[in-house]
């Protein structure tokens, strides 16, 4: 019984895969390079900062790492993040499909992905970039002497890759659903996975338009966006945060997704309120197209533009609110079990509340004329993206490992990781809230001495965050030789994608799979499955 | 004076040691209520998970009979929430109308932002460099902008910031309600040396304030080195009552809504005042022929604050 990870072993047979399974695995490998690139970056961040003299790194070398940090980890690890690696490989399975609808254009969106990431690593390379990941202009078109424009056509190359993904993904959803699984039958990930395409089909266009107005401004100085030419600066940051607020839901409604499968598989209940589940998506996917200027309330855009702003914000809080709520209301009378991916995913559910109600602080008018730009907004998406996004990327690994390679991983071991990772990350994150209120400034290589206590705390947090993000790494790999044999279903979850082997064959099915009448159709008495593999 | 005044402000919360605007304790008290707000709820939510994972977990002797899924508590956690947020929105948004709406009295200070540092102007024409003098208890307003990148005029003790954006002014005012000094900061990044980009807000009684703007070294006035700049450029040359071409009267033009060409009115502010030299054939008052060259690259920043300062003293003079 050959599974898709036998059926061919040369590198090329690996490169020149159409198996959604295999694209996902190249994902996956591509972005853990560049997720520890970025994680290298914010380490030295970290670094400089346990200090208020700027004396580890130049100021410019300072301002070149976070905008590394921020370029690699926005564009190369969090967009693609869950959709590439964890949606490429279960969305076919989840609809009992064979594959996506378009396996090739499907390969042709890797190869455009590690073609923009090159090249913004070799811009890193030659001497890297000094704007910070937004690219404000006309700091970035006329005063930056550092690599813009190379970076900026990775950034835009890498936007074409997820522009495929999102119409591989929306056509999938649309063609290739069992005719047993209607619309609202499919697991809350596949929604996930259709909003979020929705969004890279709509927004990313306007990124690519955006960084290619920029280097026009900068090459030929076309005034666009600079003054001194006739152009204007807001434009650009309008432009910018209309693709890049957007993002955010990019990042944080695959996590939703992720941990909606998970919920109720660890409690053994159907997921609470599954269809208000669906309909905050789908809510949030479109006013989140709304709340861009949020970020501009003190940039000089209009005071009408603020209050709306700021107003949809606030709404925009109301489908995540929704969610938190029905996630807890999953484990009322469950039967829950603390398994790794649950650790994760109740870690995300904890993080990504105080996430969201801290981004109602930034919301609120006079309040974010203090935050603003300061630490408060760091800690916040990093609650967001880091707290949210990434521990469900976290989650879901472990959740499906057993699927992907047919291997069990050292429970143990994966427990410490998700405490480590939960503890490191409050540690690190946490002080810089306070930070941020007491008025220390975003990008800041030096800083005033009365900040130190708190960002001494943030860089230890950071070191026991490195290491709970470095130990899944051993523990995999430990578990692709050694780890127990896992079975199709070592969790006992209702998934189609958990009917068939693991590592599934290279069609996913060898039977076609039963659409259960109800999705999430678990019961807290029913049997308990197999019982955990010791590590 | 000054020491009573301290002390009837430190009572009561606040974020920092220093709350030192009209805004800080009003920014306060949104964030207080929002720290109450919020921390009730992720800690009832904590408290709420934490009790399910521990009574329900697996293998507990509970009664797990499935519940029912009822509509009403969904609306209730859907509309209560809207209700608060739109409550919070509400409040913050109040304040922030104030802050976008100096009173017509406040003391104008300008200020020029350039890689890396803060040049300002008081309206007498003393200037200052990283450090701005106000007096306590007075409106400042300050006209901004930028010879280059976009920055940010942060002073944490007044909770207030504002982007310094090139090619236009933006505005930002406060009453300072304790003497003392306070840091200022960049907060918006503009290249190498934004961390360096710092300086300090020197609050004075207004006694203080009044005897250190005398003691600065002796030099026009803004208005008066505006009018001398109003001549050597040639504007006077049309803008006058005397001249034979045919240009608007710029005597008590600031604050007036003017008629354009293609029929839009605005308001004759400092923004208009600026496109006006600058990019002449932008807004054409009606009843004028576009003949007016641009001063584009003739004139620095600190010129064009001079110029527009002069052009409002105008408007003062002929005040009733």
């Amino acid at each position: 019984m050959t599974s898709y990870l036998d059926d061919g072993l040369t590198i090329r047979s690996w490169l020149t895969t159409t198996d959604h399974k295999r694209i996902a695995i190249l994902y996956a490998i591509a972005i853990t390079a560049f997720f520890f690139i970025g994680g290298a970056a914010a380490t030295i961040i970290r670094m400089e900062l346990a200090t208020p003299a700027g004396d580890l790194v130049s100021h410019d070398a300072y301002n070149k790492l976070f905008t590394a940090h921020g370029v690699i980890m926005v564009w190369l690890f969090l967009i693609p993040s869950i959709p590439s690696v964890l949606g490429n490989f279960l969305l076919p399975l989840m609809l009992g499909a064979k594959d996506l609808a378009f396996p090739r254009l499907n390969l042709l969106s890797w190869y455009l992905y590690l073609a923009g990431g090159l090249v913004t690593l070799e811009a890193l390379l030659l001497g890297g970039v000094d704007t910070g990941w937004t690219f404000y202009t006309p700091y970035s078109t006329m005063f930056s002497n550092t690599y813009v424009v190379l970076t900026l056509v990775g950034v835009f190359i890498t936007g074409f890759s997820s522009i495929l993904t999102g119409l591989n993904f929306i056509v999938t959803l649309h063609t290739l659903r069992p005719p047993a699984m209607g619309w609202f039958k499919l697991p809350l990930f596949a929604w996930g996975m259709y909003a979020t395409s929705l969004i890279l089909v709509l927004a990313t266009p306007v990124l690519a338009i955006t960084t290619l107005l920029l280097i026009a401004e900068r090459l030929f100085q076309i005034g666009i966006f600079d003054p001194a030419y006739g152009g204007d600066p807001l434009l650009f940051q309008h432009l910018f945060w209309f693709y890049s607020h957007p993002a955010v839901y990019v990042m944080i409604l695959p996590a939703m997704g992720v941990v909606s499968e998970i919920i109720p598989c660890f409690a053994r209940r159907p997921v609470y309120g599954y269809r208000s589940m669906a309909y905050a998506i789908l809510t949030i996917a479109s006013v989140g197209f709304l709340v861009w200027g949020h970020h501009m309330f003190v940039s000089g855009q209009s005071l009408a533009a603020s209050m709306t702003f700021s107003l949809l914000s606030f709404i925009v809080a109301i489908p995540s609110a929704i969610k938190v709520f029905n996630w807890t209301a999953t484990l009322y009378k469950g039967s829950i079990r603390f398994d790794a991916p649950m650790l994760y995913a109740l870690g995300f559910v904890g993080l990504f509340t105080i996430g969201g109600l801290t981004g109602l602080f930034l919301a609120s008018l006079a309040l974010d004329v203090h935050l603003t730009d300061t630490y408060f907004v760091i800690a916040h998406f990093h609650y967001i993206m880091v707290g949210g996004a990434v521990m469900a990327y976290f989650a879901g690994l472990h959740f499906w490992w057993p699927k992907a390679t047919g291997r069990m991983y050292s429970e143990v071991w994966a427990r410490i990781a998700a405490v480590l990772v939960f503890v490191g990350f409050n540690l690190t994150f946490f002080p810089q809230f306070i930070l941020g209120v007491e008025g220390m400034p975003r990008r800041y290589h030096a800083y005033p001495p009365q900040f130190q206590v708190l960002n001494l705390l943030s860089s230890a947090g950071a070191g026991v965050l490195a290491v709970g993000y470095l130990l899944p790494l051993v523990y995999f790999a430990w578990s692709m030789r050694h780890g127990a044999s896992a079975g199709p279903n070592p969790f006992g979850a209702k998934g189609l994608e958990w009917q068939t082997r693991s590592p599934p064959p290279t069609g996913n099915f060898d039977h076609p799979p039963v659409v259960p009448d109800i999705v999430y159709d678990y019961a807290p008495d029913e049997p308990a499955p197999a019982p955990e593999p010791a590590p | 004076m000054a020491a009573d005044t301290d002390a009837a402000l430190s009572s009561g919360f606040h974020l920092l040691a220093a709350a030192a605007s009209r805004q800080a304790d009003r920014t306060d008290s949104i964030f207080l209520a929002m720290v109450g707000l919020c921390g009730t709820v992720a800690a009832i939510l904590c408290v709420v998970i934490i009790f399910f994972a521990v009574r329900y977990r697996r293998g507990s002797r509970v009664d797990r009979t499935p519940p029912r899924e009822l509509r009403s508590i969904e609306i209730a956690w859907t509309v209560s929430p809207l209700l608060i947020f739109l409550a919070v929105f509400g409040w913050a948004a109040r304040d922030f109308i104030t802050l976008a709406d100096p009173p017509a009295d406040a003391l104008p200070v300008t200020v020029v932002a350039k890689q890396w540092m803060w040049k300002l102007q008081q309206r007498n024409g003393r200037r200052e460099i990283n450090e701005l003098h106000v007096p306590q208890g007075e409106p400042v307003v300050l006209t901004m902008t930028s010879q280059d990148a976009i920055h940010s005029f942060f002073v944490p003790a007044f909770r207030l910031k504002q982007d310094v954006v090139p090619g236009r002014y933006t505005r930002l005012w406060f009453t300072a309600t304790q003497v003392g000094e306070f840091p200022l900061f960049c907060s918006e990044y503009c290249g190498s040396d934004h961390s360096q980009m710092t300086g300090r807000v020197v609050v004075m009684t207004p006694a203080d304030y009044a005897r250190w703007l005398a003691s600065g070294p002796a030099q026009p006035s803004m208005a008066q080195y505006g009018f001398a700049l109003f001549r050597q450029l040639g504007c006077s040359g049309c803008h006058d009552a005397r001249s034979t071409i045919h240009a608007p009267l710029l005597d008590g033009l600031y604050g007036r809504t003017v008629h354009l060409q293609d029929g839009r009115s605005v308001v004759a502010d400092a923004n208009y005042l600026r496109d006006s030299i600058l990019l002449p054939a932008k807004d054409i008052v009606a009843g004028f022929a576009p003949v007016m060259p641009s001063f584009a690259g003739q004139v620095s920043e600190e010129d064009l604050q001079a110029l527009i300062a002069y052009i409002q003293s105008t408007s003062q003079r002929d005040a009733p």
